[in-house]
């Protein structure tokens, strides 16, 4: 049995004189949601590109389902489902022609395909508007089609690029239901956001990519551990932080901190017990550098 | 760690390349049918030209009122030319706007798209054709043409459609908007007015005689008008297949060229 879903070693890449891939190395495990993080340009579509063997790398190796991406490409095609950055749909057809399309060419018979279709529409709550032409949709009702039609094949694989950008707060908590689901149904979902509160809630575990390569990886749980443990607080009338203790969360060490505090501010001060989040490891590795992917 | 059951694919087999084309030739005609604009301009236009040419310059061109018959074939390769540029914006647009990423990672052969764009080019060019043949019949277009000269010309006629399409699709594989590509397409289209399609060469200057008698449109025209008007064929046959097949076989391996570049493993 194969436990690793997507291996990369050593992966480069370099537009013109701008290295953005700078030496990757991955192990993605079977039946995991797994969260690439990043800034803007940090190389997170690139990387998808490369694993879904849209885009050649320049140096290194990479596997998808055991399957090599240089050499075995038709392999990994048949392995992988991808939902780009940007919506990859027909504007001319609409939702229905799009999914049948998509359908025939994933394999589908005839009436397979339209059975398959009638089920994503109602899936992705399209069927309201599944005889319009795609360019009259709005952008998150693109998005869905988009998200649609690259699940209308069950893949061992799937990648999705910033999957929520676009979508209202219902359809965003829906689809979330859905990848969790694929993975309970032992799909290996690779997928890049900007809300790392939806990194934290998603993902079993998360990258960090900064400056090429790979800065922290580990369960949103092991991230937040490497910044620091929690902190008490002090704030001051418009909620500003006037100072932050250390702490371990426990009764006797908050008391500790209290008493010593006592007598040295107002006792109308107020407290906050804070643990690290997300956002605060992705500041602290990627806010040094913040523009070496892009000025390299 | 929880054990993980292996998923498989499903559809676990790839689609054969006859469906793939199948597919991709319904979405071309598809597109072609609702894109009716261009669809009614390759219609309209050549058939206005038609017109203009047969009532409003014929009598000058040819007092005796014959006109129509002479310039019913330049028309035709007019008319073809102005239904398969629309072929050029069609493949640039898929090109550049994101869908051809995801035909790219279905287990399918990609180049199908446009091979689909070529097949609805040459559907929608036929018909045309046909509607320019009737109403070519209705302004007075005599013919001497029997059965087999008839299919001789609709071959040729086909198979002038056939090279030019695939240009035009290499022009779209090229340029770097659906606008480029158009703007690129439109200067083809003056190449039949520098034939033998509206006036014989003779009446031309001398230096512009060598153009228009060395260029690929004249002998295809000269063919078509032998069959259909059963004036003296000669050299034109062969001449006109070998232009037709030689651009053909060019703007093939440009536009695979082009899609490898473009859409192939970079
Ligand atoms: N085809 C290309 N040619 C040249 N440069 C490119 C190309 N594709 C990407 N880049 C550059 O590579 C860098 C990484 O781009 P990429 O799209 O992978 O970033 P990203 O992490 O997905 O960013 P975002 O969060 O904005 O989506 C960017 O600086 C971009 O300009
Ligand atoms: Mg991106």
């Amino acid at each position: 049995m194969k436990n690793t879903a997507i291996t990369i070693r050593g992966l480069r890449k370099t537009y013109g004189q701008q290295t953005v891939l700078d030496g990757i190395d991955l192990d993605v495990p079977a039946g995991t949601i797994f969260a690439l993080l990043g800034p803007n340009g940090a190389g997170k579509t690139t990387l998808i590109n490369i694993l879904s063997t849209l885009t050649k790398p320049d140096e290194g190796k990479a596997a998808v389902n055991g399957h090599d991406i240089a050499s075995e490409r038709d392999a990994v095609k048949m392995s992988i489902s991808l939902t780009g950055q940007f919506a990859a749909v027909d504007g001319m057809l609409t939702a229905r022609e799009n999914l049948h399309m998509i359908c025939r060419l994933s394999g589908f018979s005839s009436s397979g395909a339209r059975a398959r279709t009638s089920e994503l529409l109602r899936l992705f709550d399209l069927e309201a508007s599944a005889g319009k032409l795609v360019k009259t949709y709005s952008g998150g009702m693109r998005r869905r089609l988009d998200l649609a039609v690259s699940l209308v094949a069950r893949r061992p694989v799937l990648f999705l690029d910033e999957p929520t950008t676009g979508l209202d707060t219902v359809s965003r908590r829906a689809l979330w239901k859905q990848i969790t689901e694929l993975r309970d149904e032992g799909i290996t979902i690779f997928l890049t956001t900007q809300y790392l509160e939806e990194a934290d809630q998603l993902a079993d575990r998360i990258a960090i990519i900064a400056g090429g390569r790979i800065a922290a990886e580990g369960t949103a749980q092991e991230l937040k551990s490497r910044i620091g443990e929690e902190r008490i607080e002090l704030l001051g009338d418009d909620e500003e932080l006037l100072a932050a203790y250390a702490t371990d969360g426990s009764l006797q060490d908050i008391r500790r901190t209290l008493n010593e505090l006592a007598g040295k501010v107002s006792p109308e001060t107020r407290i906050r017990l804070r643990k690290p989040s997300l956002d605060d490891v992705f500041v602290a590795l990627t806010e040094a550098k913040p523009f070496e992917g892009v000025l390299r | 760690m929880k054990t993980v059951q292996t998923v498989q694919s499903v559809p676990a087999r790839k689609t054969s390349l006859a469906i793939t084309n199948a597919v991709f030739v319904g979405r071309s005609i598809r597109l072609s049918l609702r894109n009716t604009e261009a669809l009614i301009m390759a219609i309209v236009l050549p058939v206005m030209l038609m017109l203009l040419f047969t009532y409003v310059f014929g009598g000058a061109i040819d007092p005796g009122g014959d006109y129509v018959n002479y310039v019913v074939p330049g028309i035709i390769l007019l008319c073809a030319g102005f239904g398969s540029s629309s072929t050029a914006v069609d493949v640039s647009q898929d090109m550049t706007n994101g869908i051809i990423d995801r035909f790219r990672t279905l287990p399918i052969r990609s180049l199908s798209v446009i091979t689909g764009h070529v097949a609805a080019s040459l559907a929608r060019n036929l018909l045309a054709t046909g509607v320019v043949i009737g109403v070519a019949f209705l302004v007075g277009f005599r013919t001497s043409a029997g059965f087999l000269e008839w299919l001789a010309a609709i071959g040729i006629i086909a198979l002038f459609i056939l090279a030019l399409t695939w240009l035009f699709a290499a022009i779209g594989l090229v340029a770097g908007s659906p606008s480029a590509a158009s703007g690129y397409g439109f200067i083809l289209l003056f190449l039949p007015y520098l034939s033998s399609a509206f006036v014989p060469t003779a009446t031309m200057p001398r230096w512009l005689q060598g153009v228009a008698n060395h260029q690929p449109i004249t002998p295809v025209i000269e063919t078509i008008r032998s069959l259909l008007t059963g004036s003296p064929i000669g050299h034109h046959a062969w001449l006109a297949a070998a232009w037709c097949v030689g651009i053909l076989l060019l703007a093939l391996l440009w536009s695979v060229a082009s899609f490898r570049r473009k859409a192939g493993h970079r």
